[in-house]
């Protein structure tokens, strides 16, 4: 498009060449970026609106770092010294820690989608809709906030794991990889609770459907437990659950256990993409 | 009756035919309407007459068939991206995020309207200093009044150089002095950058005094169109002479007959007015 700038007018009561001069570039519209670079730039300001967030208030940080703690703490060394799930020659709560990070991670990314409809009650969500985002780019810019601030979530876990003593590898290349796919999971998991928020539309029914299906989700998974130990309609439920293949590339990529990374990956990017789409297409609904 | 005023060559806004309907209740009901470059045009009228929801269609929030709505001569329905970079809009609402400073909030619109990073410190410096909040850009914007959320919100919509300004209610719930030292700031932005201003408001005060010409709006239609002069002169015409100097209100009751007051004015479905009231209260009520 042409970019037109907004045509300074003559009579300005402060002088208007000392008002041009100290208002120069609000002047000039920015120069529009190209197709493919919408996305990355929307994500990447997504991702630092999250980051700052974060800096001026940890106190999200620390109470959401219990949970994951308790798991450890509490169900991973009991389970360890009953011995009731066998996990080979891997001890419970190494087995245990990667499950915990992606289901740390799950639950800050399912309830994203409240912050989407405060968003909408408040007008933010609003007036990012009226700039030059198309709505596919606002999605996958909130999908990968969310997916910074579970990466984050997963960083505080790591580091819990490690000071109960679980063998998790310090590879920077692996701690990277496994950082990409906690973003993946998230990814799809906010989308998914950005769909719900966007056919709900209300906090309070979001938050039952996300109260409803997070622990199912977690169970149905081999978070806990490997798959084998389920019945069969447990174990299809698992192998349609995008946290199993989280779970399982963690696993692979933070204790060394045998995993299936490729396909872990696949599934999860096809995940996130159709997260995206599916949230992208409703999103008008919120902002009716 | 039609509103197309002209002037000849582009307008900054022109719809013709606008009609919107929630469900079976027709919000805006066959809207023509033209707004010049440089003008400040009010849309005037009380809950439920339609003015958020043109407002609305304008800013490409809800979908409108082509045709219908152009912004300087772009199609908003078929060129929403290029419509959207000439548009810097204020919802209703406090839409500033509180968890973020006043810089990072406008910092956010910078980036999403594509300014380039080497200026995008001063773009910011410049947008915040254009409304007064220079000072208090390090501030979480959770700390700022009502009065400064506004300024802050002008200060996020001027960071990409609109040249068409929509404000929806942008006073409502300000105290006296707020009110005026906002619209100060939009009078002095508008003499610094030439924009059209298009806004919205119920008061017939701040509509006599700052704008050029206005719109009264009612059940979804314009019923009168002029400068505040105009439109009492009409009155004024209209009833002879020796009756008193007549105010915007008179004028408004004049053309909405006997529709204001009148059992006719419960509607069967009052989506729209209930919509309207929850959102002003929860306005009124963020501002203190």
């Amino acid at each position: 498009m042409s970019a037109v700038p907004a045509a300074p007018h003559p009579a300005s009561a402060d002088g208007s060449e000392s008002v041009e001069q100290r208002y120069n570039l609000l002047l000039h519209p920015p120069r529009p970026r190209s197709g493919w670079q919408v996305v990355p730039a929307r994500v990447t300001a997504m991702c630092v609106v999250e980051l700052r967030k974060l800096r001026h208030d940890r106190a999200e940080l620390y109470t959401r770092a219990v949970q994951p703690a308790l798991w450890l703490l509490i169900f991973g060394q009991t389970f360890s010294r009953i011995k009731a799930i066998p996990t080979g020659d891997v001890p419970y709560v190494d087995y245990l820690a990667p499950g915990i990070i992606a289901q740390s991670a799950m639950f800050i990314a399912i309830f994203y989608g409240i912050m989407i409809i405060w968003e909408r009650d408040s007008g933010v969500l609003t007036k990012l809709l009226v700039t030059p985002t198309p709505r596919a780019a606002l999605v996958a810019g909130k999908a990968f906030a969310a997916g910074v601030k579970a990466v984050i979530q997963g960083a505080v876990v790591v580091v819990i794991a490690a000071l109960m003593g679980v063998a998790l590898t310090w590879n920077p290349l692996r701690l990277l990889a496994a950082a990409v796919v906690v973003v993946l999971g998230s990814a799809f998991f906010s989308c998914l609770s950005m769909t719900i928020a966007a056919v709900v539309l209300t906090r309070d029914r979001l938050m039952g459907i996300g109260q409803a299906i997070t622990m199912p989700l977690f169970f149905a998974s081999n978070a806990l437990y490997p798959v084998v130990l389920m019945p069969g309609w447990l174990q299809a439920v698992s192998k349609a659950n995008p946290l199993s293949y989280q779970v399982d590339a963690l696993r692979g990529l933070l204790i060394g256990t045998p995993a299936h990374l490729a396909a872990d990956c696949g599934v999860l990017v096809l995940a996130a993409l159709v997260g995206i789409t599916a949230a992208a297409a409703l999103l008008g609904r919120l902002a009716r | 009756m039609s509103a197309e005023g002209g002037t000849g060559g582009v307008a900054a806004v022109r719809c013709t035919g606008l009609t919107y309907a929630f469900g079976r209740t027709r919000a805006v009901d066959g809207v023509d309407l033209r707004v010049e470059q440089g003008e400040v045009f009010g849309l005037l009228g009380p809950n439920g007459a339609g003015k958020t929801t043109t407002l609305r269609s304008i800013t490409t929030l809800l979908p409108v068939p082509p045709g219908v709505i152009e912004i300087f001569g772009r199609d908003a329905a078929r060129r929403k991206m290029a419509v959207r970079r000439l548009l810097g809009y204020v919802p209703q609402q406090l839409s500033a995020d509180g968890a973020l400073t006043g810089r990072e909030n406008v910092d956010l619109f910078a980036r999403v309207f594509d300014v380039p990073r080497r200026e995008r410190h001063e773009r910011v410096e410049q947008a915040l200093a254009a409304v007064g909040l220079a000072g208090a850009a390090d501030r979480l914007a959770a700390t700022y009044s009502g009065g400064m959320v506004r300024l802050l919100e002008l200060a996020q919509a001027l960071v990409s150089a609109p040249r068409l300004l929509v404000l929806d209610e942008p006073t409502i719930g300000l105290d006296p002095i707020a009110r005026g030292n906002v619209w100060e700031r939009i009078a002095g932005i508008r003499a610094a950058t030439g924009m059209t201003v298009l806004v919205t408001t119920h008061s017939m005060e701040e509509a006599d005094q700052r704008c050029d010409r206005l719109a009264l709006l009612h059940r979804g239609r314009v019923r009168a169109l002029g400068t505040p002069g105009e439109l009492k002169d009409g009155l004024v015409a209209h009833q002879g002479e020796g009756s008193p100097p007549p105010s915007l209100e008179d004028v408004f009751r004049h053309v909405a007959g006997g529709e204001l007051d009148g059992p006719g004015d419960q509607r069967e479905d009052q989506r729209g007015e209930f919509g309207d009231v929850r959102r002003t209260r929860r306005t009124a009520s963020r501002v203190g």
